[in-house]
Protein backbone atom coordinates (compact mmCIF):
# COMPACT_ATOMS: atom_id res chain seq x y z
CA UNK A 1 0.00 0.00 0.00
CA UNK A 2 0.80 3.48 -1.13
CA UNK A 3 0.45 6.04 1.57
CA UNK A 4 -0.04 8.93 0.24
CA UNK A 5 2.56 11.87 1.20
CA UNK A 6 1.18 15.28 3.00
CA UNK A 7 2.89 18.61 2.91
CA UNK A 8 2.06 20.89 6.06
CA UNK A 9 1.28 24.47 4.72
CA UNK A 10 1.96 27.03 7.33
CA UNK A 11 -0.39 30.65 6.43
CA UNK A 12 1.68 33.20 8.77
CA UNK A 13 -0.29 35.99 8.63
CA UNK A 14 -3.70 34.41 8.86
CA UNK A 15 -1.97 31.74 11.59
CA UNK A 16 -3.44 28.72 10.05
CA UNK A 17 -2.11 25.56 8.87
CA UNK A 18 -3.53 23.32 6.32
CA UNK A 19 -2.20 20.37 4.92
CA UNK A 20 -2.08 19.46 0.69
CA UNK A 21 -1.59 15.88 -0.48
CA UNK A 22 1.30 15.25 -3.03
CA UNK A 23 0.39 16.68 -6.79
CA UNK A 24 -2.64 18.20 -5.44
CA UNK A 25 -2.82 22.35 -5.94
CA UNK A 26 -2.29 24.31 -3.11
CA UNK A 27 -5.72 26.41 -2.76
CA UNK A 28 -7.83 23.49 -4.26
CA UNK A 29 -6.69 21.37 -1.31
CA UNK A 30 -7.07 24.38 1.06
CA UNK A 31 -11.05 24.80 -0.39
CA UNK A 32 -11.74 20.69 0.25
CA UNK A 33 -10.06 21.14 4.27
CA UNK A 34 -12.75 23.96 4.36
CA UNK A 35 -10.11 26.53 5.48
CA UNK A 36 -9.96 30.21 4.67
CA UNK A 37 -6.73 31.07 4.67
CA UNK A 38 -6.13 32.53 1.11
CA UNK A 39 -8.56 34.32 -0.74
CA UNK A 40 -10.36 32.37 -3.44
CA UNK A 41 -11.16 33.75 -7.05
CA UNK A 42 -11.20 32.27 -10.23
CA UNK A 43 -9.09 29.32 -9.34
CA UNK A 44 -6.92 29.47 -12.69
CA UNK A 45 -4.13 31.55 -12.64
CA UNK A 46 -6.07 34.51 -14.52
CA UNK A 47 -7.34 37.23 -11.34
CA UNK A 48 -4.67 36.91 -8.88
CA UNK A 49 -6.82 37.11 -5.37
CA UNK A 50 -4.64 34.12 -3.94
CA UNK A 51 -1.42 35.69 -4.33
CA UNK A 52 0.59 34.39 -1.70
CA UNK A 53 4.46 34.64 -1.37
CA UNK A 54 5.98 31.69 -0.30
CA UNK A 55 8.52 32.28 2.25
CA UNK A 56 10.47 28.68 2.74
CA UNK A 57 9.73 25.59 0.78
CA UNK A 58 9.92 24.04 -2.51
CA UNK A 59 7.13 23.83 -5.32
CA UNK A 60 5.96 24.24 -9.02
CA UNK A 61 3.76 25.87 -10.28
CA UNK A 62 1.78 25.72 -13.79
CA UNK A 63 1.90 28.92 -15.80
CA UNK A 64 0.20 32.12 -14.11
CA UNK A 65 -0.86 34.98 -15.04
CA UNK A 66 1.93 37.14 -15.68
CA UNK A 67 -0.03 40.53 -15.19
CA UNK A 68 0.00 38.96 -11.38
CA UNK A 69 3.43 37.21 -11.43
CA UNK A 70 6.25 39.68 -12.93
CA UNK A 71 9.28 37.80 -13.19
CA UNK A 72 11.04 39.46 -10.54
CA UNK A 73 8.28 38.39 -8.48
CA UNK A 74 8.27 34.58 -9.23
CA UNK A 75 11.99 35.00 -8.45
CA UNK A 76 11.16 36.44 -4.92
CA UNK A 77 8.74 33.41 -4.09
CA UNK A 78 5.25 35.16 -4.88
CA UNK A 79 3.04 32.96 -6.27
CA UNK A 80 -0.63 32.24 -7.21
CA UNK A 81 -1.99 29.37 -4.93
CA UNK A 82 -4.19 27.97 -7.20
CA UNK A 83 -1.43 27.45 -9.15
CA UNK A 84 1.30 25.69 -7.23
CA UNK A 85 1.81 22.18 -6.46
CA UNK A 86 4.02 22.41 -3.11
CA UNK A 87 7.03 19.50 -3.01
CA UNK A 88 7.75 20.40 0.52
CA UNK A 89 5.94 21.65 3.45
CA UNK A 90 5.91 25.39 3.01
CA UNK A 91 5.66 28.61 4.82
CA UNK A 92 3.53 30.88 3.09
CA UNK A 93 2.23 34.68 3.80
CA UNK A 94 -1.32 35.03 1.82
CA UNK A 95 -3.03 38.49 1.35
CA UNK A 96 -1.04 39.82 -1.27
CA UNK A 97 -3.44 40.67 -4.30
CA UNK A 98 -2.89 44.28 -6.00
CA UNK A 99 -0.02 44.66 -3.40
CA UNK A 100 1.78 47.07 -5.57
CA UNK A 101 4.98 47.16 -3.11
CA UNK A 102 5.88 43.39 -5.10
CA UNK A 103 5.00 44.80 -8.61
CA UNK A 104 7.62 47.36 -9.23
CA UNK A 105 10.60 46.03 -11.11
CA UNK A 106 13.80 45.97 -8.73
CA UNK B 1 -31.39 55.37 -32.78
CA UNK B 2 -30.22 52.05 -34.80
CA UNK B 3 -27.43 53.32 -36.81
CA UNK B 4 -26.44 49.50 -38.18
CA UNK B 5 -24.95 47.84 -35.67
CA UNK B 6 -26.25 44.31 -35.41
CA UNK B 7 -25.18 42.03 -33.19
CA UNK B 8 -22.11 40.92 -31.13
CA UNK B 9 -20.55 39.18 -33.73
CA UNK B 10 -16.89 37.37 -31.57
CA UNK B 11 -14.73 37.94 -28.89
CA UNK B 12 -11.28 37.24 -28.82
CA UNK B 13 -10.04 35.37 -25.29
CA UNK B 14 -6.70 34.68 -23.91
CA UNK B 15 -5.65 31.72 -22.20
CA UNK B 16 -2.96 30.33 -20.80
CA UNK B 17 -3.22 27.13 -22.06
CA UNK B 18 -4.92 26.16 -25.46
CA UNK B 19 -5.48 22.75 -24.90
CA UNK B 20 -7.33 23.16 -21.68
CA UNK B 21 -8.72 25.77 -22.96
CA UNK B 22 -10.32 24.18 -25.86
CA UNK B 23 -11.97 21.03 -24.07
CA UNK B 24 -13.20 23.81 -21.63
CA UNK B 25 -15.10 25.70 -24.68
CA UNK B 26 -15.68 22.63 -26.70
CA UNK B 27 -16.41 19.93 -24.09
CA UNK B 28 -18.14 21.73 -21.37
CA UNK B 29 -19.80 24.42 -22.79
CA UNK B 30 -20.52 22.54 -26.27
CA UNK B 31 -19.04 24.74 -28.71
CA UNK B 32 -18.22 23.64 -31.99
CA UNK B 33 -14.58 23.70 -32.89
CA UNK B 34 -14.75 25.49 -36.82
CA UNK B 35 -10.77 26.75 -37.84
CA UNK B 36 -7.62 27.40 -36.71
CA UNK B 37 -4.97 29.63 -38.36
CA UNK B 38 -1.36 29.99 -38.32
CA UNK B 39 -0.88 32.46 -35.34
CA UNK B 40 -2.15 29.03 -33.27
CA UNK B 41 -5.49 30.40 -32.77
CA UNK B 42 -8.78 28.35 -32.55
CA UNK B 43 -12.27 29.75 -34.16
CA UNK B 44 -15.25 27.96 -32.04
CA UNK B 45 -18.68 28.76 -32.92
CA UNK B 46 -22.27 27.85 -30.77
CA UNK B 47 -24.57 26.21 -32.96
CA UNK B 48 -27.56 28.69 -33.89
CA UNK B 49 -25.14 30.59 -35.19
CA UNK B 50 -25.43 31.50 -38.84
CA UNK B 51 -21.34 33.50 -39.14
CA UNK B 52 -18.67 30.33 -38.91
CA UNK B 53 -17.35 31.85 -35.41
CA UNK B 54 -17.92 34.45 -32.73
CA UNK B 55 -15.18 33.00 -29.75
CA UNK B 56 -11.31 33.04 -30.60
CA UNK B 57 -8.67 31.38 -28.23
CA UNK B 58 -5.62 32.78 -27.96
CA UNK B 59 -2.78 31.57 -26.02
CA UNK B 60 -1.17 34.14 -24.07
CA UNK B 61 1.11 35.20 -20.87
CA UNK B 62 -1.90 36.83 -19.59
CA UNK B 63 -5.48 35.30 -19.32
CA UNK B 64 -8.60 38.27 -20.41
CA UNK B 65 -10.19 39.53 -23.70
CA UNK B 66 -8.05 41.13 -26.86
CA UNK B 67 -11.60 42.69 -28.47
CA UNK B 68 -15.34 41.98 -28.80
CA UNK B 69 -16.69 42.93 -32.29
CA UNK B 70 -20.08 43.81 -33.20
CA UNK B 71 -21.34 42.68 -36.87
CA UNK B 72 -22.87 45.95 -38.62
CA UNK B 73 -25.68 45.67 -41.46
CA UNK B 74 -23.33 46.34 -44.57
CA UNK B 75 -19.70 47.62 -45.50
CA UNK B 76 -21.67 51.24 -45.80
CA UNK B 77 -22.32 51.20 -42.64
CA UNK B 78 -18.47 50.57 -41.32
CA UNK B 79 -17.08 53.72 -43.16
CA UNK B 80 -19.96 55.89 -41.78
CA UNK B 81 -19.79 55.00 -38.05
CA UNK B 82 -15.18 54.86 -38.32
CA UNK B 83 -15.77 58.53 -39.40
CA UNK B 84 -18.00 59.32 -36.73
CA UNK B 85 -15.78 57.86 -34.20
CA UNK B 86 -12.82 59.28 -35.47
CA UNK B 87 -14.81 62.87 -35.25
CA UNK B 88 -15.16 62.33 -31.59
CA UNK B 89 -11.26 62.59 -31.77
CA UNK B 90 -10.70 58.66 -31.26
CA UNK B 91 -8.38 56.24 -33.44
CA UNK B 92 -9.96 53.90 -35.55
CA UNK B 93 -7.81 51.55 -36.94
CA UNK B 94 -8.66 49.22 -40.23
CA UNK B 95 -7.69 45.92 -40.03
CA UNK B 96 -7.90 44.44 -43.72
CA UNK B 97 -9.71 41.24 -44.67
CA UNK B 98 -8.49 37.76 -43.86
CA UNK B 99 -6.54 39.03 -40.67
CA UNK B 100 -9.48 36.98 -39.03
CA UNK B 101 -10.04 33.89 -40.76
CA UNK B 102 -12.93 34.44 -43.32
CA UNK B 103 -13.49 37.77 -41.86
CA UNK B 104 -13.86 41.04 -43.81
CA UNK B 105 -12.31 44.19 -42.29
CA UNK B 106 -12.71 45.17 -39.33
CA UNK B 107 -12.82 48.63 -37.42
CA UNK B 108 -10.98 48.38 -34.58
CA UNK B 109 -10.57 50.95 -31.66
CA UNK B 110 -10.54 51.64 -28.49
CA UNK B 111 -13.44 52.65 -25.87
CA UNK B 112 -13.12 55.39 -23.23
CA UNK B 113 -12.82 52.40 -20.63
CA UNK B 114 -10.05 51.02 -22.58
CA UNK B 115 -11.39 47.82 -23.47
CA UNK B 116 -10.73 47.02 -27.50
CA UNK B 117 -13.95 46.73 -29.86
CA UNK B 118 -14.15 46.11 -33.51
CA UNK B 119 -17.05 46.42 -36.04
CA UNK B 120 -17.01 44.10 -39.32
CA UNK B 121 -19.77 43.30 -42.33
CA UNK B 122 -18.51 40.01 -43.83
CA UNK B 123 -18.08 36.73 -42.33
CA UNK B 124 -18.20 33.51 -44.13
CA UNK B 125 -21.62 32.12 -43.10
CA UNK B 126 -21.41 28.38 -42.64
CA UNK B 127 -25.41 28.35 -41.29
CA UNK B 128 -26.60 26.60 -38.35
CA UNK B 129 -24.38 23.47 -36.91
CA UNK B 130 -25.87 20.42 -37.86
CA UNK B 131 -29.33 21.74 -39.26
CA UNK B 132 -30.24 22.47 -43.11
CA UNK B 133 -31.85 25.82 -43.45
CA UNK B 134 -34.39 24.24 -45.68
CA UNK B 135 -37.51 21.92 -43.78
CA UNK B 136 -34.66 22.53 -40.62
CA UNK B 137 -34.90 19.89 -37.87
CA UNK B 138 -35.63 21.39 -34.03
CA UNK B 139 -31.46 20.92 -33.29
CA UNK B 140 -29.08 18.78 -33.73
CA UNK B 141 -27.65 15.64 -32.75
CA UNK B 142 -23.99 15.38 -31.08
CA UNK B 143 -23.67 18.51 -29.38
CA UNK B 144 -21.62 18.62 -26.30
CA UNK B 145 -22.43 19.28 -22.65
CA UNK B 146 -23.86 22.61 -22.13
CA UNK B 147 -24.90 22.79 -25.44
CA UNK B 148 -24.54 26.87 -25.74
CA UNK B 149 -26.95 28.25 -28.14
CA UNK B 150 -24.98 31.71 -28.71
CA UNK B 151 -22.19 33.70 -27.65
CA UNK B 152 -24.41 36.58 -26.27
CA UNK B 153 -22.68 39.27 -24.43
CA UNK B 154 -19.67 40.45 -22.25
CA UNK B 155 -19.57 42.46 -19.54
CA UNK B 156 -16.14 44.46 -18.88
CA UNK B 157 -15.22 46.54 -16.12
CA UNK B 158 -13.59 49.66 -16.76
CA UNK B 159 -13.46 53.99 -15.12
CA UNK B 160 -14.88 56.07 -17.96
CA UNK B 161 -18.53 54.74 -18.08
CA UNK B 162 -19.67 58.03 -19.19
CA UNK B 163 -17.21 58.20 -21.96
CA UNK B 164 -18.71 54.72 -23.51
CA UNK B 165 -22.22 55.74 -23.02
CA UNK B 166 -21.69 58.69 -25.06
CA UNK B 167 -20.05 56.08 -27.70
CA UNK B 168 -22.05 53.38 -27.62
CA UNK B 169 -25.52 55.51 -27.25
CA UNK B 170 -25.01 58.50 -29.38
CA UNK B 171 -22.60 56.90 -31.81
CA UNK B 172 -23.09 53.59 -32.51
CA UNK B 173 -26.90 53.83 -31.70
CA UNK B 174 -27.20 51.77 -28.75
CA UNK B 175 -29.53 52.08 -26.18
CA UNK B 176 -29.37 52.04 -22.56
CA UNK B 177 -31.80 49.37 -21.34
CA UNK B 178 -30.90 49.24 -18.16
CA UNK B 179 -28.25 51.18 -15.45
CA UNK B 180 -27.27 51.34 -11.97
CA UNK B 181 -27.33 54.83 -10.22
CA UNK B 182 -25.14 55.57 -6.92
CA UNK B 183 -26.65 57.81 -4.29
CA UNK B 184 -24.97 61.10 -5.79
CA UNK B 185 -26.54 60.30 -9.67
CA UNK B 186 -23.21 59.17 -10.79
CA UNK B 187 -24.08 55.41 -13.31
CA UNK B 188 -21.80 52.54 -12.17
CA UNK B 189 -23.09 50.03 -14.57
CA UNK B 190 -24.60 50.20 -18.10
CA UNK B 191 -26.51 47.31 -19.93
CA UNK B 192 -26.51 48.64 -23.49
CA UNK B 193 -28.36 46.83 -26.60
CA UNK B 194 -28.47 47.32 -30.34
CA UNK B 195 -31.26 44.65 -30.67
CA UNK B 196 -34.61 43.46 -28.37
CA UNK B 197 -32.06 41.84 -25.93
CA UNK B 198 -31.69 43.06 -22.44
CA UNK B 199 -28.23 43.89 -23.19
CA UNK B 200 -25.57 42.71 -25.95
CA UNK B 201 -22.73 44.44 -23.98
CA UNK B 202 -22.63 45.85 -20.42
CA UNK B 203 -19.89 48.07 -18.41
CA UNK B 204 -19.03 48.17 -14.48
CA UNK B 205 -17.24 50.96 -13.06
CA UNK B 206 -13.81 50.10 -11.40
CA UNK B 207 -10.81 51.92 -10.56
CA UNK B 208 -8.33 50.24 -13.72
CA UNK B 209 -9.24 50.10 -17.40
CA UNK B 210 -9.70 47.26 -19.71
CA UNK B 211 -10.58 44.44 -17.35
CA UNK B 212 -12.66 42.06 -18.17
CA UNK B 213 -15.64 40.46 -16.34
CA UNK B 214 -17.22 37.65 -18.49
CA UNK B 215 -18.38 36.31 -21.76
CA UNK B 216 -21.67 34.92 -22.09
CA UNK B 217 -23.72 32.22 -23.72
CA UNK B 218 -27.62 31.54 -23.51
CA UNK B 219 -29.27 28.10 -22.95
CA UNK B 220 -33.00 28.24 -23.61
CA UNK B 221 -34.34 27.25 -20.68
CA UNK B 222 -33.98 27.34 -16.61
CA UNK B 223 -33.35 23.61 -16.93
CA UNK B 224 -30.59 23.54 -19.08
CA UNK B 225 -29.20 26.48 -16.53
CA UNK B 226 -29.25 23.90 -13.74
CA UNK B 227 -27.73 20.63 -16.06
CA UNK B 228 -25.38 23.32 -16.58
CA UNK B 229 -24.55 23.53 -12.82
CA UNK B 230 -24.53 19.97 -12.85
CA UNK B 231 -21.82 19.69 -15.03
CA UNK B 232 -19.59 22.12 -13.55
CA UNK B 233 -19.80 19.56 -10.61
CA UNK B 234 -19.11 17.00 -12.57
CA UNK B 235 -16.15 18.46 -14.25
CA UNK B 236 -14.75 19.84 -10.85
CA UNK B 237 -14.80 22.89 -12.73
CA UNK B 238 -13.71 26.37 -11.04
CA UNK B 239 -17.43 27.77 -9.91
CA UNK B 240 -18.41 31.65 -8.82
CA UNK B 241 -22.37 31.70 -8.08
CA UNK B 242 -25.42 30.16 -9.16
CA UNK B 243 -27.67 28.99 -10.25
CA UNK B 244 -29.58 32.04 -9.37
CA UNK B 245 -31.27 34.82 -11.21
CA UNK B 246 -30.07 38.27 -11.98
CA UNK B 247 -32.28 41.54 -10.93
CA UNK B 248 -30.49 43.68 -13.57
CA UNK B 249 -32.38 41.81 -16.67
CA UNK B 250 -33.83 39.10 -14.64
CA UNK B 251 -31.92 36.12 -16.37
CA UNK B 252 -31.43 32.95 -14.75
CA UNK B 253 -27.95 32.29 -14.54
CA UNK B 254 -24.31 30.70 -13.49
CA UNK B 255 -21.19 31.61 -13.40
CA UNK B 256 -18.21 29.96 -13.52
CA UNK B 257 -14.69 30.38 -14.90
CA UNK B 258 -12.68 28.64 -17.47
CA UNK B 259 -8.97 27.02 -16.78
CA UNK B 260 -6.98 30.27 -17.09
CA UNK B 261 -9.65 32.15 -14.98
CA UNK B 262 -11.56 34.23 -17.37
CA UNK B 263 -14.77 34.11 -16.07
CA UNK B 264 -18.36 32.61 -18.08
CA UNK B 265 -22.03 33.01 -17.63
CA UNK B 266 -24.61 30.59 -19.40
CA UNK B 267 -27.96 31.63 -18.58
CA UNK B 268 -31.56 31.64 -20.22
CA UNK B 269 -34.79 34.02 -20.08
CA UNK B 270 -34.83 37.83 -18.88
CA UNK B 271 -36.20 40.80 -20.61
CA UNK B 272 -36.36 42.52 -23.64
CA UNK B 273 -36.28 46.13 -24.91
CA UNK B 274 -37.80 48.16 -27.42
CA UNK B 275 -36.48 51.29 -29.03
CA UNK B 276 -39.71 53.07 -26.85
CA UNK B 277 -38.69 51.34 -23.51
CA UNK B 278 -37.29 53.62 -20.93
CA UNK B 279 -34.26 53.03 -19.20
CA UNK B 280 -34.54 50.25 -16.47
CA UNK B 281 -32.63 51.77 -12.78
CA UNK B 282 -31.46 49.89 -10.47
CA UNK B 283 -30.44 51.86 -6.83
CA UNK B 284 -26.27 50.93 -6.08
CA UNK B 285 -28.31 50.94 -2.41
CA UNK B 286 -29.82 47.70 -3.58
CA UNK B 287 -26.73 46.17 -5.92
CA UNK B 288 -26.86 43.19 -4.22
CA UNK B 289 -30.53 42.57 -5.39
CA UNK B 290 -29.83 44.14 -8.23
CA UNK B 291 -26.54 41.61 -9.38
CA UNK B 292 -28.18 38.25 -7.49
CA UNK B 293 -31.63 38.53 -7.08
CA UNK B 294 -31.92 35.86 -4.21
CA UNK B 295 -29.01 35.76 -2.38
CA UNK B 296 -29.34 40.14 -1.96
CA UNK B 297 -25.84 40.32 -1.64
CA UNK B 298 -22.48 40.06 -3.87
CA UNK B 299 -19.71 37.72 -3.30
CA UNK B 300 -16.92 39.37 -3.26
CA UNK B 301 -15.28 37.66 -5.70
CA UNK B 302 -18.52 39.24 -8.69
CA UNK B 303 -16.53 42.85 -7.56
CA UNK B 304 -12.58 41.30 -7.13
CA UNK B 305 -12.10 38.55 -9.82
CA UNK B 306 -11.47 39.76 -13.11
CA UNK B 307 -8.79 39.49 -15.61
S1 LIG C 1 -7.79 32.39 -7.68
FE1 LIG C 1 -7.55 33.67 -9.46
S2 LIG C 1 -5.41 33.57 -9.74
FE2 LIG C 1 -5.71 32.12 -8.17
FE1 LIG D 1 -23.95 38.44 -18.17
Amino acid sequence: MNAQRHFQIQVTNRQQAFSVPEGELLLHAMEKACQQAIQVGCRGGGCGLCKIKVLEGAFHTKRMSKAHIKEHEAEAGFALACRVFPESDLVIESDHFNDLSTQQTA
Amino acid sequence: MKKGVMRPGHVQIRVLDLEEARKHYVDLLGLIEMDSDDQGRVYLKAWTEVDKYSVILKEADEPGMDFMAFKCLNEAVLDSLAEEIRALGMTVTELPAGDLKDCGRRMQFVVPTGHTFELFATKEQTGKWGINNVNPEAWPRGLKGMQATRFDHCLMYGDDLEGNLTLFRDVLGFDLSEQVIDPEGNRIALFLTASMKAHDVAFIKHPEKNKFHHASFYLDTWQDVLKAADLISMTDTSIDIGPTRHGLTHGQTIYFFDPSGNRNEVFAGGDYHYPDHETVTWKAEQLGKAIFYHDRQLNERFLTALT
